[in-house]
């Protein structure tokens, strides 16, 4: 079977994942040893509450794996047609605000229907977020990765308002929503806190592959992606609404992430809901190099430095946020070392093309 | 005449390429000195190794004498030696004079800048104005920006890589008469180019490359046109040119009465009144100066583009072949096979009829080896990246893509731009065999002489018109056609 170049190779992006994470961590421990903590013992609670037991994995570090997998599908799918979708924060933010309002609406619904319409709601109201940019991008030529990036500051807000006006709870008392009726909730795996949506992440990511590398639009996305000009006038592609449409279903990927938190996770809407989710989801899909089988492997180690950071902080008493550090110098890492590559690549076929000059 | 600059002994590998082989170069003052060869042959690499882009793996270079160390453009600007590359390297959105002022390490007063540029230009007696942006410029001044540029500094020795591959044979004229002037003046030229004519005109000396190894080096004293090239391509024949006899009355394949279409703002007049009419098995080669409207012409045949105006009956499959082949016929980045699956589309065999337009990649690629093999493209495989073909396979590919479309008509834009003899003859080859096994071919060439001996037959395009030409008229004739400002034959 033939394997198409460009983002998708293999081996590669494994070695440089795995390497970029080794650096990140190596530099973390440097930095906590600088400012007199026993790095080991905090590594080792880090590891604890990533991988230390079945719970710890599943609970802790899935949870937190599914939406940045998810979301960094989205992303990926996006920019293989050379769209950067920046506003994944806020089109899953829009998708938890439907998922809530469906979900405090199908009590009477039988559970498939109501999960299927809590889904499908939030799904659509991500892509609806993405709408704007799209129209901004094909009719003006506004960059999108501006438009949707300053859209997640209004989704922000609009989460602001939504729980402490229409969607705020019965009792009036905190800003944040009732709980979502049951019919409506993803099912637990027996033992664990993490919901059958993990299931629906593999499913996506083998769908995006299969579009990608087997049928002629998504080939034709690519080519977009890689050399538009040429697609356009060699492929006849209308590049365009290739990538509009290539938004709009990273943006329902980002808006189903926020429907999973809120009918498996959190069951409620409230203010910072995701800690993130949809930046990190960015260096997620950058670190598997766009790769969608890789995307599942980079969403588990970065969920599992999210759960892992908690551990740190309660059993070690290092603060949090020194996993960022870790994110930070892995996304960089990666980032350097595949731009290396590139420049490797390129200096191979120029030098063909020089001599052919 | 002394040596100016002297490259000895040079040898340079890139992996497992030999791309130079003890070359030596010598550069004297006052003379144009031709570097001729077949792409590949090594001509831009010895340059670049002249001018600090690229280190020698072995070799001297000395410069009035002495031995010199160039490691980068830095140092070759420092001691005189400016270079003139294949492609512009001019800053679009900044003006003429900024863009001087960047090369030479001006400071940026417009004041000062204005005045400089209008003494370097007077200096040179190449006229630019200093305001314009230089995206803005056409091709022959972006050019001329791009020699003012090198020659800004105190410069005595230029290398110009293939410079009048993209003028008109009267600005090609107009540069090399600078070029002797410059020589006259005790300045250097080290020139590539593939248009021999241009190099028995213009040179003093001539020094060819075959597989980076030195074929020829002297006087050009005695050559020919033919000669030339047979040191250059060895003694591989070259596929004749004789003329073809075209069906009398075969079908009409391209009917367009009254096309218009405009320009792409900053190129040129745009198409006013476009009409054409192609048969089966015919070539017709349209000849005209940049801008002219030929490029939307084409467009339009190939349906890339829509008319605003006029009536078009082209008979389909319609093949096209576009004139930037790295940017808008290919992309480099990806592999043969896909830039196949590219071109044939949803024409291609292995694409599954149907809604979810399944690719079969091993049929494409089977598909892929084959045009590889039939048309001679020099590959690693179907799985190598386009990026690391040549110039002339790369065109090649482009081409066979096309006729793979078993087209009923094909419409090519400048097919053999920036490809040496033997590629340009393979090229024109495939064209004639296409229209031998009936296709309708419409091309353009910047080359004149190329169109007169290509094509069946002649159409000019003028400020966005087009005129026909008679049969047997003389080059002349229709190089008078062509130019801007006249309206047609009835002019001369």
């Amino acid at each position: 079977m033939l394997t198409p170049s460009g983002a998708l190779q293999r081996g590669a992006p494994l070695v440089i994942a795995l390497g970029a994470t080794t650096a990140g961590a190596l530099l973390m421990m440097a930095g906590l040893e600088l400012a007199g903590y026993d790095s080991l013992s905090a590594m080792a609670a880090l590891w604890r509450g990533a991988f230390g037991s079945w719970y710890a994995f599943s609970s802790a570090t899935m949870v937190r794996a599914v939406p940045l997998i998810v979301i960094g599908l989205g992303f990926a799918f996006a920019l293989h047609g050379g769209a950067l979708n920046i506003g994944a924060e806020g089109q899953f933010y829009a998708g938890a605000i439907a998922a809530t309002w469906v979900g405090l609406h199908v009590d009477a619904w039988p559970g498939p229907v109501a999960m299927l319409a809590l889904w499908l709601g939030a799904a659509l109201a991500g892509a609806l977020w993405v709408v704007l940019p799209v129209i901004l991008k094909v009719r003006y030529g506004v960059f999108e990765a501006i438009s949707t990036l300053l859209l997640n500051f209004v989704a922000l807000s609009l989460v602001s308002y939504m729980v402490q006006g229409p969607l705020q709870e019965a009792s009036g008392i905190y800003p944040q929503s009732d709980q979502i009726a049951g019919a409506a909730r993803i099912p637990l795996i027996a033992g664990t806190r993490l919901h059958w949506g993990i299931l629906a992440t593999a499913g996506v990511a083998g769908a995006i592959w299969f579009v990608l590398n087997k049928t002629l639009w998504g080939f034709h996305l690519r080519a977009v992606g890689t050399g538009p000009s040429a697609a356009m006038v060699t492929g006849r592609v209308n590049g365009p609404k290739l990538v509009a449409a290539a938004l709009l279903w990273s943006a329902a990927l980002a808006g189903l992430a926020g429907g999973f938190e809120i009918g498996g996770v959190s069951y409620a809407l409230y203010q910072n809901l995701s800690p993130g989710y949809g930046f990190t989801a960015i260096a997620v899909a950058l670190l598997a190099r766009l790769n969608p089988w890789g995307i599942i492997l980079t969403g588990v180690l970065f969920g599992a430095l999210e759960a892992g950071a908690g551990a740190m902080q309660r059993d070690a008493g290092v603060p949090s946020v020194a996993v960022y550090v870790v994110e930070a110098a892995v996304i960089v890492v990666a980032l350097l070392a595949n731009a290396s590559a590139a420049r490797a690549r390129s200096t191979a076929g120029s030098t063909l093309a020089q001599v052919g000059t | 005449m002394a040596e100016r600059l002297a490259l000895r002994h040079i040898d340079k590998t890139y992996g497992s390429v030999h791309a130079l082989h003890d070359v030596e170069f010598v550069l004297h003052a006052g003379q144009v000195h031709a570097l001729l060869g077949e792409n590949g042959a090594g001509k831009t690499t010895l340059m670049r190794i002249a001018y600090g882009l690229t280190r020698a793996d072995r070799g001297t270079v000395e410069f009035n004498g002495n031995p010199v160390n160039i490691k980068t453009p830095r140092d070759a600007r420092a001691i005189g030696i400016g270079m003139v590359h294949q492609h512009f390297t001019s800053v679009p959105e900044l003006s003429v004079g900024e863009n001087i002022a960047l090369a030479a390490g001006w400071p940026v007063w417009p004041e000062e800048i204005r005045r400089k540029v209008t003494t370097l230009c007077r200096h040179l007696d190449l006229p630019l104005e200093s305001e314009v942006l230089a995206g803005d410029l056409p091709v022959a001044l972006k050019q001329r920006l791009e020699i003012v540029k090198a020659l800004a500094t105190d410069t005595t020795v230029l290398l110009m890589d293939e410079p009048t591959a993209v003028l008109t044979p009267e600005e090609s004229g107009n540069l090399l008469e600078f070029l002797r002037r410059f020589a006259a003046t005790g300045g250097s030229v080290a020139l590539i180019t593939h248009k021999l004519p241009e190099v028995l005109q213009g040179a003093d000396r001539v020094t060819v490359l075959r597989r980076g190894r030195v074929t020829c080096d002297g006087s050009l004293d005695g050559h020919t046109a033919e000669s030339l090239a047979r040191l250059m391509i060895g003694d591989a024949v070259l596929e004749s040119s004789s003329r073809r006899t075209t069906p009398a009355n075969g079908e009409v394949r391209v009917m367009a009465i009254g096309l218009s279409l405009g320009a792409e703002p900053g190129h040129g007049t745009g198409l006013l009144d476009g009409s054409l009419e192609v048969r089966e098995g015919e070539i017709v080669g349209l000849a005209a100066v940049e801008g002219n409207g030929q490029r939307e012409l084409l467009r339009c045949l190939a349906s890339v583009w829509q008319p605003s105006s006029g009536q078009l009956d082209v008979t389909g499959p319609c093949a096209f072949v576009p004139e930037d082949r790295t940017i808008e016929g290919l992309i480099p980045e990806m592999t043969v096979t896909e830039n196949v699956v590219l071109g044939l589309g949803a024409r291609g065999a292995w694409v599954a009829r149907g809604r979810l337009g399944l690719i079969d990649w091993a049929a494409a690629r089977r598909e892929s080896r084959a045009i590889l093999d039939d048309y001679g493209i020099v590959a690693p495989g179907p799985d190598s990246a386009v990026a690391g073909l040549s110039g002339g396979n790369q065109q090649k590919l482009v081409l066979a893509r096309a006729l793979a479309l078993h087209p009923k008509v094909l419409v090519a834009e400048n097919p053999t731009r920036g490809l040496d003899v033997r590629a340009t003859a393979e090229i024109h080859s495939r064209l004639r065999a296409a229209a031998d096994r009936g296709a309708a071919v419409v091309f353009y060439s910047g080359d004149l002489d190329e169109v007169l001996e290509v094509a069946d037959r002649v159409v000019v395009v003028a400020n966005g018109k087009t005129h026909a030409v008679d049969g047997n008229a003389s080059r002349t004739t229709v190089g008078r056609m062509m130019l801007p400002g006249s309206s047609g034959g009835e002019e001369c």
